[in-house]
């Protein structure tokens, strides 16, 4: 394990950055938290975490796919992909980088994604464990330990140092760049900071929440509940949820007219939204009632139902931090157990 | 209050003077409210709620029960009110259909100035004579009301109530407020650094559409930026420019019929001040044709959609807004 004084923070920056292009989550205005790339001066944010998921990195809110240039009779198609830098993304927190895993498993499937691949392929993640979870926070519902994050490396932070632990092959060539500024250290700070935390984690109040009523297989019982409509009433079929959320992964593509010719590009899609999936005959689901219905049986049916019992959720809590009407999947999972108990 | 509201309410469902009741009810937190539909007395003991949590704005949820057989209970703030009389005016909603209770709001906390000052982990928040509890895993601290009370209250227009059928607590008055001293600011700039500005907070935009769907004032069956015969509908804009024309084109469309309640930018997830540019046109408005309050009263004529001899020349615009 290495050790990294929290004075060399700075200095540590400077030295990832004079490699490669470093983003770390930094102070916005209006209270809120977003990854930035790192400049000079610039200050980590001490926040939880960050406003928008991480999920930017490898899946962006719009992206050109390709272009079209018409010269007289002439087209040119144009791949427009400019991303083949490698880039570090520092101070990721457990459940966003498990959203990685879960993005993977979408986009990597055959046929793979090359656009998000590329990023994948170029960007080397570097967690940080939780040490002060909010009260929206459930990931332990879905098997993360945020002490001990995923990532290519990961790190704690205690309130003198940062320690490292490289987890994958681009972790060591982290590890070994960061080694100028580091001192060995054994980890008995980290274990402290991790059985703090965990007896926190133990207190939250949404931590009790269960999946245990959910999975694949559930597709009828839970499609045709009753309790939808009353869950769905006050949905104003906005895409908060969805747009801050780090797993939801929908999106559509579009043709834009540049008046010289064509941008193709891919933007973030809602299942919220009215014009979802509108085909030639028509959008298959007419209310908000269906759509609301959709994003949750997405991830808490369909998703482990296709993905070896994955769940496409990890309690990030962004949603019920976001949501306008404070609707959100734990009061869905809490409903929704409460009548399969009942059956 | 809420005692009353819950018994008020309970009296009218079994009277049968009306079916429904729309209201709030509480979440996971003591901060999170949904506006809710109750249907019976034992749903109102269990998840009535009205609390000082209570900032949504109810009067667009009527929306779906407009039916003219049995009546809806509608419970409104002076600022939801302001919205109700304005959706009235544009004949949005049906006020047959509607039964109106208005009730006084103290000012309406907002969580988010808690958790700007550093308070996570929130278990519990009491709102008591003035003094707010917030219990945390992390350490317990107390708030003066006013120092956690959200803008839009602290600058409150209004605590009188333009329209109901019954009045709960007393009825206010049109309030002193500070409200356009933010736009002055704003005016005060030079125009490359309120360029600046806009793009600054506007960069923060995930095109969610939460400020449109919550805004009383959007009411289209079909937003323009929803519709793929529109020509412009995109679900995220193509380029920077782009997004910031949906929220001046937004602006523009609820000028002269926004009432400044202020939902815009309560529910945006990126804290964009969106009802700054509003408050710029109603200040504007104020200015060029003389003080003007959407959702004032029923049938009023907006500014905009009204001619006078009185109103300021087209020139105005070359003048740079100074009359």
């Amino acid at each position: 394990m290495l050790k990294i004084l929290r004075s060399q923070l700075d200095e540590l920056f400077a030295l990832i950055a004079e490699k490669e292009t470093l983003y770390i989550p930094t102070d916005a205005t209006a209270g809120i938290a977003q990854f930035k790339k790192w400049e000079n001066g610039m200050k980590m944010s001490d926040k939880l975490k960050t406003s928008r998921s991480a999920k930017d990195f490898f899946f962006p809110q719009t992206e050109d796919l390709v272009s079209f240039k018409k010269t007289g009779k002439k087209i040119d198609i144009i791949d427009p992909r400019t991303e083949t830098e490698d880039f570090v993304i520092f101070g990721v927190r457990a459940c966003d980088c498990r959203s990685f895993d879960i993005l993977d498993r979408v986009f990597l499937a055959e046929p793979v994604d090359t656009y998000y691949k590329n990023r994948r392929e170029h960007g080397t993640v570097v967690t940080l464990a939780c040490s002060k979870p909010a009260e929206t926070c459930f990931c332990q519902t879905f098997g993360i330990d945020p002490t001990a994050p995923a990532g290519d490396v990961s790190a704690w932070m205690t309130e003198d140092a940062v320690y490292f632990n490289a987890n994958t092959e681009k972790g060591n060539a982290f590890v070994d760049v960061i080694k100028a500024l580091a001192t060995e250290s054994d980890d008995t700070a980290v274990e402290a900071q991790k059985a703090a935390t965990k007896e926190i984690l133990a207190k939250l109040p949404i931590q009790n929440l269960k999946t245990e009523a959910f999975g694949g297989g559930k597709t009828e019982q839970y499609f045709k509940s009753p309790e939808w409509a009353e869950l769905s009433e006050a949905c104003l079929g906005c895409g908060t949820c969805t747009f801050v959320c780090p797993t939801c992964q929908c999106y559509d593509i579009r043709d834009f007219d540049t008046g010289h010719g064509i941008d193709r590009f891919r933007c973030w899609d809602s299942c919220m939204y009215s014009d979802f999936t509108k085909m030639a005959h028509g959008n298959p689901r007419l209310s908000q009632k269906e759509r609301f219905r959709q994003r949750f049986m997405h991830k808490l049916v369909y998703y482990p139902e296709n993905n070896e019992g994955i769940f496409g959720c990890v309690g990030c809590g962004r949603c019920v931090e976001k949501c306008p009407i404070s609707m959100n999947i734990v009061k869905v999972m809490r409903t929704l157990a409460k009548e399969d108990e009942g059956k | 209050m809420q005692e009353m509201m819950k018994a008020r309410a309970k009296e009218l469902l079994a009277s049968g003077e009306v079916t429904r009741v729309i209201g709030w009810k509480k979440n996971e937190f003591d901060y999170d409210i949904t506006p809710a539909l109750f249907e019976s007395a034992e749903e109102i003991d269990h998840d009535f709620v009205y609390d000082d949590f209570c900032g949504p704005n109810l009067s667009k949820f009527t929306f779906q029960h407009q039916k003219n057989d049995t009546k809806t209970l509608v419970f409104l703030k002076p600022c939801d009110s302001y919205s109700m009389t304005q959706l009235i005016t544009e004949h949005r909603v049906n006020r047959e259909a509607l039964y109106l209770i208005g009730v006084p709001s103290y000012g309406k906390i907002d969580v988010e100035k808690i958790k700007a000052d550093g308070m996570t982990g929130i278990l519990s928040i009491k709102s008591e004579d003035g003094d707010v509890h917030v219990h945390t895993l992390y350490g317990d601290k107390t708030y003066a009301k006013y120092e956690v009370t959200s803008e839009r209250c602290l600058n409150c227009k209004s605590k009188k109530h333009p329209i109901y059928d019954e009045l709960m607590g007393f009825e206010g008055e049109v309030m002193e407020n500070e409200r356009f001293d933010e736009v002055a600011k704003l005016e005060a700039m030079t125009p490359e650094e309120r360029f600046e500005f806009w793009r600054g907070e506007l960069s923060r935009c995930i095109r969610c559409n939460a400020c449109r769907n919550a805004c009383p004032a959007c009411t289209c069956e079909t937003c323009i930026f929803d519709n793929p015969n529109s020509g412009v509908d995109q679900k995220a804009a193509k380029d920077t420019f782009e997004e910031n024309m949906f929220h001046i084109i937004r602006a523009f469309h609820v000028a002269g019929r926004c009432t400044d309640c202020g939902e815009c930018s309560r529910v945006c997830p990126q804290h964009i001040p969106l009802h700054l540019l509003n408050r710029k046109f109603i200040g504007d408005i104020n200015k060029f044709y003389g003080t003007y309050q959407a959702g004032e009263e029923v049938g009023q004529r907006a500014p905009l959609t009204n001619f006078t001899k009185e109103d300021v020349e087209p020139d105005i615009v070359a003048k740079g807004g100074k009359v």
